[in-house]
């Protein structure tokens, strides 16, 4: 596959380190009333979508950039790429 | 350009006519052909010489010299001839070389043939004449479809002692010689506009005008001669034949620069996003590669756009007995003859169901071959000259030992008559070569007016498909179809290209009426050869219900072998239709994988073998430790000294228990370079280093080093390792040598995708620093002699778990830390990289008048058990702080990763595991890692299970085996004897449990 880093440009999925599910962002706040309800969702429950699916690479031989990649995990076009960080900031995520 | 060089010179012995070749051994060979007949090549098949010429293949040599029989069948041994002229050959499979380069079960129709060549049969024994084997035949009766599963049930012990062994021997799998291969292979990257898959006339007019509009193009195909079926037919291409025109088409191609031109190169498979993997055959067609070349090279090709112009292969019908040594498909038969001047015997027949088994005649008979009859299995036949045709005929059986002789042909009025023949050509329509179109989501869909399967579905990303491929079976289609699909590829790319005139060439249709099995005969007749799988097989997978296609394939093996049924696929499906009661599209077709061919594990390997199978660390102290007779360790890519040898020492345990005793009694070092080191700066460093650590961090002081646990978001523990701060926005984070590439990845995810606002950069410099242990109650009078003298370390102004920035040897920046694994007064002193053999070197001569020893992982391992330090063993995935015994060490003040899961219930119970340490009650017994730990009386099981010992060593300090380990409220058992049990090799030893600190308790050694 060929992923085309917001960055670098069009790189070989081979330099990347998959991790998995973008929801993982969404880490959840550890004071909450219902904290271990909502750590254990976060950690455990995925959806497994045939279609489009948002997921987590990581750079790890380029330039170390942790990426959210929107593939289709039955024809694995990929759709966009954008750089977690960003995608973090836009889900609220700061310190 | 070597190529075109070498096509020009076929050329030429083409232009006059006759290659030379003589007749005399090669008692088949023909006039003509697109071979060079003045140079002969020797070869030699199963220790007989023979002599072929430059352009045959080893099939083609082996037919020229009359040798009929080229192998026996996997199952049944029955004798075999070469089927095909090409890559789908199932029956022809050869040994190749011998020694460490031996190959097995190689093509003979397309291994190019070169002088010395050695070729051997296989799955034969004695000889390919006599085979005992053979036996399996009389046999056949209890090894139809699904044999294995109904035979060998039971019973179940069985299966691996006897029957696989007998299988395998019995199976028809070549050999290798276990010897290593000698050569080396090679991978490299492509990237093109066009890719061209097949240098047929569709493919060659297709690169020349994508070459001709300047787009950057790679056309590939497996063949050493560029050409496809051009070069197996005798029409002609405009004024040329087809041969010339290609020739020429080749030689413009070479000569551009935008073009690569690769013969000999297969395109194996269609990948994710228009890559392609590809086998180039470097060196496969000459005795030994050129010095420094490779034999094969595994090319990725990036292409923009793909055409897919791989043709088409004939299939055969299947009738009683048409494996006999001498049935061939028609299309190889005039190939052999048009392109290699060869026929597989002076009297040929042919059996057809459509028009293009009957130019197979023609050619042949303008050779001067003798036809003895065109059996077509239609009425309405068209004529042949120069031959008798039987129309509305068919052939129900074959006679002949160990090769064809006679072919019992059922005519149309229902009589039989034996229609003599040495070689029968067999056509039963052409299926385009759909494969690379199916290696993601591309579903082959019927045409009923070709009788076949074309491309259809979802194709792979930027793939068009043109020419036979696509079901486009004329010459002047296939140079249309390649022409107008190489302008449309490239107008998606903004490339402006034109289809330019193209030749004249012939535009036959295609008449072809299904015909799949000849129904008369109660004999076998074979669908997949390679598998030796019948008609029968197929009306028994009917039969016992397995129907679907996929189940077909499974049940019975039929395309399962190693040409995955290119010859034989369609006709098993069409059958399980017929017996179906449903149309051909109804019953689908099975799916073809990456490989197109089989692909040797030498080029899959690359050069990442022996040694390079995978990078190789080395400490900076690599060499000196060397020099000192070290013997090496490997810890993930690193190689680490594992001990020093001295002389005298005739037993590992010699070495290490000096080194142990030495380092306690005086001073010792380690090179611990290979510990992950991360370099984490900015303001909200303390911060972020708060959240990855299980403990606080946040007022850690400047100048302070302190342990950290880190764990995983299920709570669980992972890694520890230390953090020292340099400054308030500077830290020096050191993680175990195997997690050290996790550690920063997960250290990057948070900062990245948690913290993204965090004032805080990372960056690993493992490499950057080379680290040195020196620990021992002289450790400190070492190092002042190694550290500049303006740095006071005196224990009042470097106090245990300090850290600072320091000069040594007169002005080398170096970072020393006040840290201890094995529980002595220790250092680790860090220099840049470049002066780590150089440090090493100083420390040992620092510490000559304490008798510093240099120390390896073995008895850093000893020391770090007897201090009781979790390791690997006990941070082994399934055990939290709290097993650790730093349960209060998790802050309940702050978040951390892995903070609120660690709270679960679960791991909290009472009875969880504690570390603790073991000594054994009678000293001289061992203690084993990995041993369970149960009550002192009672039964030994999984339900009294009391935990398990993770680390054991023997203690030159206590003088006895010790261990750390897990056990069930261990904290609350010290003094109480317990077993530790090992039921697989029935040992038990009685422990008593004890504080995990074996060696100084107080921790008064590290603070001396």
């Amino acid at each position: 596959m060929i992923i085309n880093h917001p960055i670098l440009g069009p790189r070989d999925s081979q330099e990347f380190t998959y991790l998995g599910d973008a929801s993982l962002i969404d880490r959840p706040d550890w004071q909450a009333e219902d904290a271990a309800d909502q750590f254990h969702d976060y950690l455990y429950l995925r959806d497994n979508p045939a279609g489009e699916h948002r997921e987590l690479w990581f750079h790890e031989q380029g330039d170390r950039s942790w990426l959210v990649v929107t593939r289709n995990t039955v024809t694995h076009e990929i759709l966009t790429v954008e750089l977690a960080r960003d995608v973090a900031r836009a889900r609220g995520r700061s310190k | 350009m070597t190529d075109a060089v070498m096509n020009a010179g076929a050329m030429a012995f083409r232009a006059d006519g006759s290659n030379g070749a003589r007749k005399g051994a090669q008692v088949n060979r023909l006039d003509g052909g697109l071979i060079n007949g003045a140079r002969k090549l020797g070869f030699t098949f199963d220790g007989t010489r023979y002599e072929g010429h430059e352009g045959d293949t080893l099939a083609s040599a082996l037919l020229a010299n009359g040798v009929r029989l080229m192998g026996r069948s996997f199952k049944y041994h029955r004798p075999r001839g070469v089927l095909t002229s090409g890559s789908e050959e199932p029956n022809a499979l050869v040994e190749l070389r011998s020694g460490g380069r031996q190959e097995p079960n190689t093509r003979a129709t397309v291994a190019e043939l070169y002088d010395g060549l050695e070729a051997n049969s296989q799955n034969r024994w004695p000889s390919l004449q006599h085979d005992f084997m053979a036996i399996n035949d009389r046999f056949s009766n209890f090894l139809t479809a699904g044999f294995y599963y109904k035979t060998f049930m039971w019973p179940a012990a069985f299966w691996e002692k006897v029957y696989e062994p007998i299988i395998r021997k019995a199976a028809g799998l070549g050999s290798i010689s276990f010897e290593a291969d000698p050569d080396a292979y090679d991978k490299g990257f492509l990237h093109c506009d066009l890719l061209v898959i097949g240098a047929g006339p569709t493919g060659l007019m297709a690169a020349l005008t994508a070459g001709r509009a300047g787009a950057q193009v790679i056309i590939a195909d497996e063949d050493f001669l560029l050409g496809g079926r051009l070069n197996a037919e005798t029409f002609g291409i405009g004024d040329l034949t087809g041969a010339a025109w290609g020739a020429q088409v080749q030689a413009e191609l070479a000569a551009m620069p935008n073009v690569r031109v690769m013969p000999r190169t297969t395109i194996i498979g269609a990948f994710d996003h228009g890559i392609y993997g590809a086998v180039e055959r470097v060196a496969d067609h000459v005795l030994a590669p050129e010095a420094g070349k490779p034999r094969q090279i595994l090319w990725r090709i990036y292409s923009k756009r793909a055409m897919l112009a791989a043709g088409a292969t004939e299939r055969p019908i299947a009738f009683e007995n048409n494996d006999r040594p001498g049935v061939m498909l028609a299309g190889a038969v005039r190939a052999y003859a048009n392109r290699w001047a060869v026929t597989p015997d002076q009297t040929v027949a042919v059996f057809t169901n459509n028009d293009d088994g009957h130019r197979t005649a023609a050619d042949l008979i303008a050779k001067g071959v003798k036809v003895t009859a065109v059996i077509d299995t239609r009425t309405d036949a068209p004529k042949v000259e120069g031959a008798e045709l039987l129309a509305g005929a068919r052939v129900i059986d074959t006679k002949g030992r160990l090769g064809l002789e006679v072919a019992q042909v059922r005519l149309a009025d229902g009589t039989t008559r034996d229609v003599p023949c040495g070689a029968l050509a067999v056509s039963g329509g052409w299926n385009p070569n759909v494969h690379l179109t199916c290696h993601q989501r591309g579903r082959p869909a019927w045409r009923e007016d070709i009788a076949a399967f074309v491309p259809a579905g979802e194709l792979p990303q930027n793939m068009s498909v043109a020419g036979a491929a696509n079901g486009d079976f004329s010459t002047a289609a296939a140079l249309r179809a390649g022409a107008e699909g190489a302008v449309a590829a490239l107008s998606e790319l903004g490339i402006e290209a034109k289809a330019s005139d193209l030749p004249e060439a012939e535009d036959a249709p295609v008449n072809v009426t299904p015909f799949w099995y000849v129904k008369e005969g109660k004999g076998r007749a074979w669908l997949d050869q390679q598998n030796d799988v019948t008609v029968k097989d197929v009306k028994l997978a009917h039969q016992e219900n397995f129907r679907s296609v996929e189940h077909l394939k499974r049940y019975t093996t039929l395309g399962m072998a190693t040409d995955q049924g290119k010859t034989s696929n369609m006709g098993g499906l069409a059958i399980m239709a017929e017996l179906a009661g449903k149309q051909i599209p109804e019953v689908g077709t099975t799916m073809f994988r990456p490989p197109y061919t089989p692909v040797s594990f030498g080029v899959m390997a690359g050069r990442s073998v022996g040694e390079e199978f995978r990078p190789t660390r080395k400490t900076p102290s690599h060499k000196w430790a060397e020099e000192q007779g070290a013997v090496f360790v490997e810890v993930g890519q690193w190689l680490r000294a594992q001990w020093f040898p001295k002389a005298g020492e005739t037993h590992w345990r010699q070495s290490v228990d000096r080194e142990v005793l030495q380092t306690r009694n005086s001073v010792g070092i380690c090179d611990v370079t290979t510990l992950g080191k991360i370099d984490v700066q900015g303001k909200d460093a303390a911060e972020f280093l708060n959240m990855m650590y299980a403990n606080a961090f946040a007022k850690l002081p400047v100048g302070k080093v302190r342990y950290g646990l880190m764990l995983r978001e299920d709570g669980i523990a992972y890694d520890d390792g230390t953090a020292a701060r340099f400054a308030e926005d500077h830290f020096v984070v050191t993680t175990t040598t195997a997690n050290a590439v996790l550690v920063y990845r997960n250290m990057e995810f948070a900062r990245q995708c948690l913290f993204p606002d965090m004032d805080v950069q990372l960056i690993s410099t493992t490499e950057a620093w080379a680290q040195f242990a020196v620990a021992g109650p002289n450790a400190r009078k070492l190092l002042q002699k190694v550290v500049d003298p303006e740095f006071d370390i005196s224990n009042e102004a470097f106090p245990f778990m300090g850290c600072g920035e320091v000069t040594v040897a007169g002005g080398c920046r170096a970072r020393l830390f006040r840290i201890s694994f094995s529980g002595e007064l220790a250092y680790e002193i860090a220099v840049p990289t470049r002066y780590g053999d150089a440090m090493i070197r100083k420390l040992m001569e620092a510490g000559e008048e304490f008798g510093a020893v240099p120390y390896g992982t073995e008895a850093l391992g000893v020391m770090r058990i007897e201090k009781g330090h979790a390791a690997g063993n006990e941070l082994n995935g399934t055990t939290s702080a709290l097993n650790l015994g730093m349960g209060r060490m998790v802050s309940k003040k702050k978040d951390c990763i892995g903070n609120v899961l660690s709270e679960r219930p679960g791991m909290n119970q009472d009875d969880a595991l504690k570390l603790v340490g073991f000594r054994p009650v009678n000293a001289g017994d061992p203690v084993q890692a990995g041993a369970h730990l149960m009550n002192a009386d009672g039964e030994v099981s999984a339900a009294t299970d009391q935990g398990y010992i993770t680390s054991a060593a023997y203690s030159p300090v206590l003088g006895c085996s010790i261990g750390i380990g897990f056990l069930k409220r261990g904290d609350a058992r010290l003094g109480e004897v317990i077993r530790a049990v090992n039921p697989l090799e029935g040992k038990e030893t009685r422990v008593e449990v004890v504080s995990a600190h074996f060696v100084d308790p107080e921790g008064e050694r590290l603070r001396g």
